[in-house]
């Protein structure tokens, strides 16, 4: 790859980019959003339906839910965790009626966040138009409260927590997307900005080299613990996360994919080691572990797709998600907008009204490194400015969210009723 | 006259480099990196982002990308080949050795 050693313009660029700042909204945790979204929540897949019809026509307002009617610790948390973010206003929990997870508790928590919620059960207000329209009504007194609460505030890079996932990963990803990305994420950690990268599923046989970037003698240790977790968990299941995607774009083992995927993390020390729903408690660069824990039931799988991994960024509080894919993807995420970057200019050119980076020019020698990642920093300000990205732009906010079990000792469990 | 197609050797004890473009059989590659910049042969089509070998890799002998180990020759492997899963498997995953070495499709479900 064409790296040459000093170049003015990057070094021009870079005290812009340093420069960069925006408006955002000021939640009452001190924790600052870049949009002011509201979010439906279902609370069971029987009440989806209505609450799929109540956001319909509603640009502002996103929905997340659990399929499940027997309740999850850990669903929980990540709903709470989503329904509390920096970039949602406001909340209305729907339920059916029947099921464990109580929309109640869920609309209780998100007031005690100092956001204005609503709720309610479907069979106590009718069937599905009657719902659909007491919830539309809901939903307008939310907005107007919670654009009554917003508090606009200037917002920099310190103030930006960004998440990086990739998926569909081809042999470019490793050489430009993911390296791109990591190049950006040691610029946004060296100003004072939080980095979180997952997949611990996708360090196979890195090991040494997690510890290697470990802070401390004690993110270390978490960082040991993490890996080993995950390597039995992936013997236990006898499947790893590599896919027909990755071989037939020039992947032939999890050991190749994982060291190109490791390379989003950048080249910054690791602070430590998140758990899903868990928030990096100081900024800089962090790993998130989605991996269950072991537990009687076994269930929940890692990684079941793409959109499970972006939700749990969003849930540690990310307020952009980069999502790094050298196949191409035509995803996008409740609650905080995706950035879509490929290494694969062909895919870029297949798939431009989808992607918003083309890494690839790195790889024909368009772009050194460092001027890549400088633009994609350019992009991420833009975006946290509030120009949609183009996932934001097609409409799309996929959400996904299943059983599983994690121990989380620091946070509070639960919202049952 | 068309110019080489390039390929990338991460690491300078990489024995395999990763195509930036599309190379038939035949075709000179031009192969870049921090080991510097030589000439090597395709024995047969290979595409953008799958891996030529640099050197001979005989049976077992570890298959060696970003300077760390990838995974291992199941049969020898000639300088130019195509190295991919149907010659280089995983000391790990052993699904997917199994699997379509075009488009990475798995045989071994039953869809009955």
């Amino acid at each position: 790859m064409p790296e040459p050693a000093a170049n003015q313009a990057i070094a021009r660029s870079s005290g812009r980019i340093a420069d960069r700042a925006w408006t955002g909204y000021l939640r009452p945790d001190g924790r600052k959003g870049i949009r002011n979204h509201l979010l439906v929540v279902y609370t069971v897949e029987c009440a989806s339906f209505v609450a799929q019809e109540i956001a319909r026509d509603e640009p502002d307002t996103h929905v997340i839910g659990f399929p499940g009617c027997y309740d999850n610790d850990y669903a929980i948390r990540v709903m709470l965790a989503l329904a509390t973010h920096p970039n949602i206003g406001g909340v209305l929990a729907v339920g059916l009626g029947c099921e464990y997870t109580q929309p109640h508790r869920i609309a209780e928590a998100v007031r005690a966040s100092g956001r204005p919620a609503e709720s309610f059960f479907i069979q106590e207000h009718g069937g599905t138009r009657t719902s659909v329209a007491y919830g539309k009504e809901l939903l307008a007194s939310l907005r107007a409260r919670a654009a009554e609460g917003a508090v606009k505030v200037p917002m920099t890079w310190a103030d930006l927590t960004i998440g990086a996932e990739c998926g569909g990963s081809d042999g470019t990803s490793g050489l430009a997307g993911n390296p791109v990305v990591g190049r950006a994420f040691d610029r946004l950690v060296d100003l004072g900005g939080s980095a979180i990268f997952e997949e611990v599923v996708e360090m196979i046989g890195l090991r040494d080299l997690m510890i290697s970037r470990a802070v401390s003698p004690q993110a270390a240790q978490q960082l040991g613990a993490t890996y080993d977790k995950m390597l039995s968990y992936c013997k236990a299941v006898r499947q790893y996360s590599v896919a027909p995607g990755n071989f037939a774009g020039g992947l032939t083992t999890i050991e190749e994919k994982s060291m190109g995927a490791f390379a989003k993390g950048g080249s910054r020390r690791i602070q430590g080691v998140i758990r899903v729903s868990e928030r990096p408690p100081h900024p800089g660069l962090w790993i998130l572990d989605s991996v269950p824990d072991e537990h009687f039931m076994q269930f929940g799988y890692t990684n079941p797709n793409d959109t499970e991994g972006i939700m749990d960024l969003i849930a540690a509080g990310a307020q952009i998600v980069l999502f790094i894919t050298g196949r191409g993807s035509v995803i996008g995420s409740a609650v905080a907008p995706l950035i879509k970057v490929t290494g694969n200019t062909r895919t870029y050119r297949n798939m431009t009204e989808d992607m918003d980076f083309n890494a690839g020019r790195v790889l024909s020698g368009e772009l050194t490194m460092d001027e890549a990642a400088a633009e994609l920093m350019d992009l991420i300000a833009d975006v946290a400015s509030g120009q949609p990205s183009k996932p934001e732009r097609l409409g799309h906010r996929e959400f996904f969210l299943m059983y599983k079990h994690q121990d989380v000792p620091s946070l509070e469990a639960g919202c049952r009723a | 006259m068309q110019t080489a197609t390039s390929a990338f050797q991460v690491h300078d004890q990489d024995n395999v480099a990763t195509l930036l473009g599309e190379a038939a059989a035949g075709a000179l590659l031009q192969i870049v990196g921090p080991a510097g910049r030589h000439n090597l042969t395709a024995r047969e089509k290979i595409e953008l982002g799958h891996k030529v070998a640099l050197a001979t890799i005989p049976e077992g002998a570890p298959i060696v990308k970003f300077g760390i180990v990838i995974g291992i020759a199941m049969r020898p492997i000639a300088r130019g080949e195509w190295v991919h899963l149907h010659n280089c498997r995983s000391r790990l995953d052993e699904r997917s050795g199994h699997f379509d070495v075009h488009t990475g499709e798995p045989g071994d479900n039953a869809y009955a």
